[in-house]
């Protein structure tokens, strides 16, 4: 196993104006692990992965204090490349979010985009993608159809096989399954556990269960604060805060 | 108190039923009317045109006054020369503008631009042909094919201009961050994912901002001028159908109105042509994204 795919996050403080939605975390993400973010909503779990991409570079008036490290480097560095940031840490959205292009070319257009032209390495990838995401066996006929006609979690699974189309070390998954019914959650899950050896993970969820099947390690998030960040069976079974044992309790109101 | 509230409801009921009806019937009046006056125009058209249209209107040249027969054939050349050069003009510009408004332009340059362009929308047909005159016609010292389009062109510009800004702003901004989530460099996400999600909507524009022009006289007066006979370069004055119509609606001489009718006819045909082209294409972009 190679060593790459970890993420640091040392002392991080992040505003949307002034409004501070994380504050003073410190996490980090060991390669190759499936890490899950729980927590109510608004407690800036999402906002906390959405930093490891720079994908909150995208709204105004927002700003980041501390350090953020993907394999050793800060990503907030002012020299730090975030096309190359992102093409190395992928992303799933909580909606499905399959480009108005064809099956096929949802996969190849990130990869032409890299400079690969050659129609064979090209058929190649995306039938290798659409394995990996288990999705292979039912759009193997309709690779020219449009990706808008797939269901909801086909959609879901050809974003995952886009995602790893363009070989990334870390995949973050915000609430990949809120919109999905339980077959297609399930269908999910499996995947996770099948790219982990590959991949590090991180995935949002609201729901605990799913925390505790796909994940090795849970964080706990509340008010932006990291309340508590152990190993899954650990943290479900014996949890060391009280306000992680009333939250996982459903003790909350 | 409850009680007395159900009374003054029940007492009122008719007056509200009434009301209703009536409201509802004025609405489709509307409604009717606007379908009316189009079928009133119309059949105008087919009723005086439609006798003088023959293979002759199409294929022919314009004859002298008095002499039987004769069309329109390159003023309906010249119409299509001065929409593909109008289209060469206003769509690079206008969509091009459109996009860096919806998809880059920091908030207030891109009110201001856009405040510009719906007054330019506003600008009398005739003030773009002045304006097409002066840096095209008196440089080049002719009338020109090539000054027409232009003219056209400008008015379309920013008739596409405000529709394609509208509708690249409606694609969700979650296929934005999905495409730059794929590391793709913000212009490969905005070119290859949210123009083509945007595309019916654009296209329409195009269409309609076509279908526009297509019937202006008033910018062609004097750039694209007018020609009784084939032009033979761009650099020449052309022929268009409403420029024709317009010649030979002025003119005393009957044979003339009755192709002037005609000529109508075949605008309006074409116009209807071009929408119906665009809702198809809108329509099949739709159906394929269906999966039918």
């Amino acid at each position: 196993m190679d060593s790459t795919g970890r993420i640091e996050v040392k002392d991080l403080n992040f505003y949307y104006g002034t409004h501070q939605a994380l504050k003073n975390i410190s996490i980090t993400v060991e390669p190759h692990q499936v890490v899950a973010m729980i927590g109510p909503s608004g407690c800036g779990k999402s906002t906390l992965i959405r930093i490891f991409n720079r994908m909150n570079d995208l709204i105004p008036f927002t700003r980041v204090e501390g350090k953020v490290l993907v394999d050793g480097s800060d990503i907030y560095d002012k020299n730090t490349d975030v096309v190359s940031l992102r093409r190395k840490v992928g992303m799933v959205f909580q909606k499905s979010t399959p480009f108005p292009k064809s099956i096929y070319d949802n996969i190849a257009y990130g990869l032409r985009i890299l400079g690969i032209k050659d129609r064979r390495i090209l058929n190649e990838t995306v039938e290798k993608c659409l394995k990996r995401a288990a999705l292979w066996e039912e759009v193997k006929d309709s690779l020219g159809k449009s990706a808008l006609s797939l269901s909801g979690g086909q959609q879901q699974r050809l974003c995952i096989a886009r995602a790893i189309a363009i070989d990334p070390e870390i995949i973050l998954m915000d609430e990949p399954c809120s919109a999905l019914d339980p077959i297609a959650t399930s269908r999910i899950e499996e995947l996770i556990a099948d790219l982990k050896d590959e991949y590090t993970i991180v995935i949002v969820t609201h729901n605990m269960q799913q925390a505790a099947r796909v994940s090795e390690r849970t964080a706990f998030l509340m008010h932006g604060q990291l309340i508590e960040y152990n190993k899954t069976t650990d943290f479900f079974t014996k949890p060391s805060n009280k306000i992680t044992e009333d939250y996982i309790t459903g003790r909350f109101g | 108190m409850k009680e007395t509230v159900l009374k003054s409801f029940a007492a009122t009921r008719r007056r509200r039923e009434i009301w209703d009806k009536a409201m509802v019937t004025v609405l489709f009046l509307c409604a009717a009317s606007v379908l009316f006056i189009l079928f009133v125009i119309l059949w105008h058209l087919i009723a005086r045109g439609l006798s003088s249209l023959n293979p002759a209107f199409f294929t022919q040249l314009p004859k002298a006054v008095g002499e039987k027969g004769g069309g329109m054939a390159n003023a309906i050349i010249g119409t299509f020369v001065l929409l593909i050069l109008a289209v060469c003009v206003g769509v690079p510009l206008g969509l091009g503008a459109g996009v860096y408004l919806g998809e880059y332009a920091h908030h207030r340059f891109a009110q201001t631009v856009l405040f510009v362009t719906d007054v330019m929308n506003g600008i009398p047909s005739i003030v773009f042909g002045i304006f097409a005159y002066t840096i095209c016609v008196l440089p080049m010292k002719a009338f020109s094919a090539l000054s027409g389009g232009l003219a056209l062109g400008f008015m379309m510009i920013p008739m596409i201009t405000r529709t394609s800004e509208q509708f690249v702003k409606m694609v969700p901004n979650q296929l934005r961050e999905a495409g730059l989530a794929l590391g793709l460099p913000k212009w490969r996400v905005v070119t290859g994912i949210i123009v083509p999600s945007a595309i019916g909507g654009i296209m329409t524009g195009i269409m309609v901002a076509l279908a526009r022009v297509a019937g202006e006289t008033a910018p062609l007066l004097f750039t694209a001028f007018g020609n009784l006979h084939y032009s033979q370069s761009l650099t020449q004055p052309i022929s268009a159908i409403p420029l024709q119509i317009f010649n030979y609606a002025v003119s005393p001489y009957e044979d003339w109105h009755r192709q002037a009718w005609a000529g109508a006819l075949v605008l309006i045909v074409m116009v209807f042509l071009i929408n119906i082209w665009a809702q198809y294409f809108v329509y099949s972009r739709k159906r394929w994204s269906a999966g039918k």
